[in-house]
């Protein structure tokens, strides 16, 4: 093995996260890293550590699906991209932060709700709560921000409906959500998810007392109740479940928008051809790639990959909108193309802890799409792109305010 | 082609049942099953890219027709 380089191609190892300044394209910095030749680079976190980003597509493919690369957010090597990640060391972490064998069994606990077919059959329950809140936003304005009256309420009352959470809590999960993702120490952070576990721990007493319909009901009256799950990790997958599934989707929404809005020869083309909004939902998941620092890793193992040496212990994080962008896989990769075959993204990872609310998050943004094309045909950005505020690089991407009209 | 899965791997992704409906199915837990193992012509790119996007190598495709 001596033969192979342990120094990585750049010289020094910079600051990441970075913060976008556009609100669709790399940060300067991470298309440096990008450009740089081989898959591998060290990078610095806030902490001080140096850890491996990946930034080519085949690569982090390999890596995200290799068992020598665990998941376990708990332990000391986690690549924590922010403080707001200690807080996952303060309790029992959902099956996101497990490797196998404990992963599987827990993820498939949740699995049976997220089926092609079980979400295909929330279609016309999206329809309508995709246009039940357009009704509520063309009625009120123009002008609107679509952040509070349209991108963030759909997938909220989407995933409440498909966990059971009651939707008349959303001000308190909504805003808890945010301040868990958006908190920029521990101190914030670990109130905001003992707010939330506490919300969780209540509704399993709620749904002990009586059973309701929904996914977190289920896991009560049976793995809960047969001892496969105990009330702590229960609590946090349901809590996983609900950020995970309004705050990513919110992002998407948002950011589509924005992006359609500033291509709006593709824009034209969606709107006369419907039948591209398949492919741009992969295109636009593609672009935006609003989760690209979930992949973070710690290495079992040395691990070598094309001619680089990953070291047991070390951290590493596949920033999937970086792989996202790698030319040889997809041509002219930072310009947005709704025509274009984008399916083998990196934005709901690879490897078994993939999304699993992926065919949902489809499902959300089709309707969408098609929903905002029909109803607000002339809608546009009330305040120019460069002045939107930005979330910064050390959370899900997004905005957390975003001014229409039409 | 010949195709197989290995339910044991399957995460419930569900992405060759979205892919190529006509050969892959999820049973009521979720878990990948094959409607045919011996997919017609026409179903066969979608096979392999079904193959290509599972993220748990649940789905194995081979392409000899023996």
């Amino acid at each position: 093995m001596t033969d192979i380089a342990t120094t990585p191609q750049a010289t020094d190892a910079p600051a990441f996260p970075s913060d976008r300044t556009c609100p669709y394209q790399l940060p300067e910095g991470y298309a440096r890293l990008r450009d740089t030749p081989g898959p591998l680079h060290r990078v610095t976190l806030y902490d001080g550590r140096q850890v491996w980003v990946v930034t080519k597509h085949e690569a982090a493919r390999k890596l995200l699906a290799d068992p020598r690369l665990s998941s376990k957010r708990t332990d000391a090597n986690f690549p924590a991209t922010s403080p707001r990640f200690e807080v996952v060391r303060e309790g029992r972490p959902a099956f996101i932060g497990m490797d196998p064998p404990e992963h599987g069994p827990k993820r498939r606990m949740t699995i049976s709700e997220f089926t092609v077919k079980r979400i295909k059959g929330m279609r016309p329950e999206v329809e309508e709560i995709v246009h039940g809140f357009l009704d509520e936003m063309l009625a009120s304005g123009p002008p609107a921000d679509l952040v509070s009256q349209f991108s963030l309420p759909v997938p909220s009352m989407v995933i409440c409906r498909l966990l059971g959470v009651p939707y008349a809590d959303h001000d308190f999960f909504q805003d808890a959500s945010k301040r868990l993702v958006q908190a920029t120490d521990v101190a914030s952070a670990s109130t905001a998810r003992q707010d939330l576990v506490r919300y969780m721990d209540a509704l399993i007493t709620a749904c002990q007392a009586e059973p309701r319909p929904g996914l977190v009901s289920t896991l009560v009256t049976e793995q809960l109740a047969k001892g496969e799950i105990d009330r702590e990790e229960l609590a946090s997958t349901a809590m996983l479940l609900l950020i995970a599934g309004h705050e990513t989707t919110a992002s998407m929404t948002s950011l589509s928008a924005i992006t359609l809005l500033e291509h709006p020869e593709q824009y034209a083309a969606l709107r006369e051809d419907r039948s591209l909004i398949p492919g741009a939902v992969e295109e636009l998941l593609r672009y935006l790639a609003i989760a690209d620092i979930a992949g973070g890793r710690i290495a079992l193992a040395d691990i070598e990959i094309e001619g680089q040496l990953i070291r047991a212990g070390e951290g590493v994080i596949v920033v999937n909108s970086i792989a996202n962008r790698d030319g040889s896989v997809y041509e002219d990769p930072d310009s947005f193309d709704v025509r274009r075959s984008a399916r083998h993204h990196l934005s709901f990872g690879f490897g078994v802890h993939q999304c699993l609310g992926q065919n949902l998050a489809r499902l959300e943004l089709e309707v969408i799409l098609n929903a905002l094309m029909d109803r607000v045909p002339t809608l546009k950005l009330a305040v120019p792109v460069d002045q939107l505020k930005l979330r910064p690089g050390t959370t899900i991407q997004g905005v957390n305010e975003l001014p229409v009209t039409w | 082609m010949r195709v197989s899965v290995d339910r044991m791997l399957c995460v419930g992704a569900g992405l060759c049942a979205l892919t190529a409906p006509g050969v892959f199915d999820q049973d009521d837990e979720g878990v990948v099953t094959v409607l045919r193992s011996d997919p017609a012509g026409d179903d066969r790119p979608a096979v392999r890219e079904a193959g290509m996007l599972c993220p748990s190598r649940a789905v194995q495709v081979v392409e000899a027709d023996t």
